[in-house]
């Protein structure tokens, strides 16, 4: 039995979203009266297991092969799929990364399971997972179950609370080797270009965000730009020194509308909406964003959203908690400097 | 020669209003679907593959007529050849169903090279169909690619760059291999004239979980129950004051009221 929880990690840490992981098979342990079994592979797997065994992991199976040192797929998937054909668990649960979909995807397939995606909501009904999990942007929201004597569950993070830590960790470590992959699937990383010290969107309390207003920047740029390469430059530099000092004061990542992104303002990466990131901070400040339907699919689900928009008809302020309607290049300013003088009073 | 595969189908349009009607039903109205969005990198990656290793392009829906539109979306960009799947009776939503219909599909065409998806689909975004794919041929994968760098059909090897949430990598692998990749990665192109009196005409073959000679795994998952999201009641205060500086200072002493700070 056992619920199993794959640990995502990072450079030998824990990602936050792994703690919520954690807080939503506690619900399906305590469900089923059963334990919870933490998975960790890669590099520090062993001091992360003790992390998740005062995090209410029962046990934890490590394996610290020098091939699961980075993840790659084909190495994990081979591992997780042979565990769970090997100790049937009741659920293996993962939050919705990248990796995580990818990783439970595959050993859905691999072992012939039902996977519920990007579920917001767990609940057990005559001895079944149902997963509530949004669909078409959230416009509708659906709820699923598996037939299959493995339910695998990706959950959207945030939507959980973490699991907290308590002093003791009791956790039985078992270490296990990794399985051999032929050699034809195997990849092979050759480069990394880390974006460390930014914000992960997705895991954000506080995001800033930007749209297609930050072109109507006052500063002037070099004389020797024009045109277009004039409005990007005004752009650039609104998110440079007028966004950023706001997030930082805040503690915050920065996002975007896509027609910024299209507009080559700011890489893609930022991109807050239906075909960007979708997130749910604590609070998402849109300045200069009119707020389309397909941009309210990725933050309509904040807990709190503020509007900063010179146009008072545009549709973000029937989505917003609260708004100031003026041109953003007055009003962030003066937030960020209302901020600082707060924080530190 | 190489030959490049891709999937799509139709969605519907990202600014329709969606909805869950009496019969508990989900709804668009009379909207037109559009080719999902996030496949129209796909299709285009696509194209552009075939035509610089002087190959072919398959375009494959899997699942109900419906799906004709995005197929002929795609005959009307420049991709080659389209085929759709349909086994009436059969659940085509259940992932493990819709790859054990694609992986047959893959192998009776038996010359692919390369397979490209988009992230996901913008309406059900079950983020799966990709990976179980891979799985289920024994291919490399490679997901959430931002550029291809270097692919050589003849030697069966590709280097791409792929996108995580801490950065991005460099990842060598050996074809074949399934790949999904990012917006960004292209810019996609408008069906042209040609393209599109092209897609009109198209007659687009139609093949059964029999013609393609596989067995249907049950299905692994049911939807029991769609809804419509409770309604937030939103209230939304425009912050007034004499000045700037005194909206601010408001907005900031109401988030500290809402603790969010
Ligand atoms: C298939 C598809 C997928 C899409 N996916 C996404 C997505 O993922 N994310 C996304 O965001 N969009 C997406 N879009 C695009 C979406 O429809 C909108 O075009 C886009 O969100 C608009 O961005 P915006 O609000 O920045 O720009 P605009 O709509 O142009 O709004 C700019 C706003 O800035 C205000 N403004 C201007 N200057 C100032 C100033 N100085 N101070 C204050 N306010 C100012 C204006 O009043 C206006 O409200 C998608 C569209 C399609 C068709
Ligand atoms: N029935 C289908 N037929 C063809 N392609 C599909 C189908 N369902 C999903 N896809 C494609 O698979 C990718 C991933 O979709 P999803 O797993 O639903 O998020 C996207 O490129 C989709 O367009």
């Amino acid at each position: 039995m056992s619920v199993f929880v794959w640990i995502e990690t990072f450079a030998g840490r824990a990602l936050p979203g792994s703690w919520e992981a954690l807080g939503a098979a506690e619900k399906i342990a305590g469900s089923f009266d059963t334990d919870i079994t933490a998975l960790m592979f890669g590099a520090e797997a062993a001091s992360i297991a003790s992390e998740a065994g005062r995090r209410g992991a029962a046990r934890a199976i490590v394996c610290a092969d020098g091939s699961l040192l980075e993840y790659r797929q084909e190495t994990y998937a081979a591992l997780l799929s042979a565990l769970i054909q090997d100790r049937r668990p009741v659920a293996v649960v993962s939050v919705a990364t990248n990796r995580g979909r990818e990783l439970l995807a595959s050993a859905a397939g691999d072992t012939e399971s039902g996977l519920i995606s990007d579920v917001i909501d767990l609940r057990l009904e005559d001895g079944k997972i149902i997963g509530t999990r949004p669909a078409y942007a959230g416009k509708v929201l659906m709820e699923m179950t598996c037939h299959t004597a493995t339910t695998f569950v990706t959950i959207r993070g945030r939507a959980f609370p973490a699991a907290t830590p308590g002093d003791e960790s009791a956790v039985a470590v078992e270490e296990v080797a990794a399985i051999p992959v032929p050699e034809s699937i195997q990849t092979e990383v050759l480069d990394f270009a880390s974006e460390a010290g930014k914000v992960n969107l997705t895991d954000a309390a506080v995001i800033v965000s930007g749209g297609r207003g930050m072109a109507n920047n006052p500063a002037a740029p070099p004389g020797d730009i024009s045109g277009d390469e004039a409005t990007i430059w005004k752009a650039k530099d609104g998110y440079a020194n007028t966004l950023t000092p706001l997030a930082q004061t805040l503690g915050a990542a920065i996002g975007a509308s896509r027609a910024a992104v299209d507009a080559g303002y700011i890489p893609y990466e930022h991109q807050v909406g239906q075909t960007g990131k979708v997130v749910s901070p604590d609070l998402y400040i849109a300045c200069g964003i009119s707020g389309a339907i397909q941009h309210q699919a990725g933050m309509r689900n904040s807990k709190i959203i503020v509007a900063i928009n010179k146009d008072a008809q545009a549709p973000i302020f029937k989505l917003a908690r609260y708004g100031i309607v003026g041109d953003l290049y007055d009003v962030v300013p003066a937030l960020t400097a209302a901020l600082k003088e707060r924080l530190h009073s | 020669m190489a030959h490049i595969v891709t999937f799509t189908r139709s969605t519907p349009d990202t600014a329709a209003k969606v909805w869950v009607d009496n019969k508990g039903e989900v709804t668009w109205g009379d909207v037109a679907t559009v080719v999902n969005p996030w496949d129209e990198y796909s299709l285009e990656e696509t194209i552009v593959q075939a035509k610089s290793s002087g190959g072919e392009s398959t375009v494959i829906a899997i699942g109900p007529a419906l799906h004709d539109d995005a197929l002929k979306h795609s005959i009307a960009m420049g991709v080659k050849n389209a085929l759709r799947i349909e086994e009436p009776g059969a659940d085509m939503n259940d992932s493990l169903v819709w790859s054990a219909l694609a992986a047959g599909a893959i192998q009776k065409l038996g010359d692919v090279d390369l397979i490209i998806f988009g992230k996901e689909s913008v309406d059900a975004a079950t983020d799966q169909h990709t990976f179980q794919l891979a799985r289920r041929l024994g291919w490399t994968m490679l997901s959430y690619v931002s550029a291809i760098l270097e692919v050589d059909y003849a030697a069966g090897v590709i280097k791409v760059e792929k996108m995580l949430e801490q950065g991005k990598q460099v990842i060598a692998a050996k074809l074949p291999a399934v790949i999904s990749v990012m917006k960004g990665i292209n810019e996609p192109r408008y069906p042209n004239f040609l393209g599109i009196r092209k897609a009109a005409k198209a007659q687009i073959p139609v093949w059964s979980a029999e013609d393609i000679g596989v067995a249907l795994p049950q299905p692994a998952t049911s939807a029991l129950r769609y809804m419509n999201p409770p309604a937030r009641a939103i209230s939304t205060e425009i912050v007034e004051g004499e000045d700037t500086a005194a909206k601010a200072a408001a907005l900031v002493e109401r988030l500290f009221e809402e603790k969010v700070l």
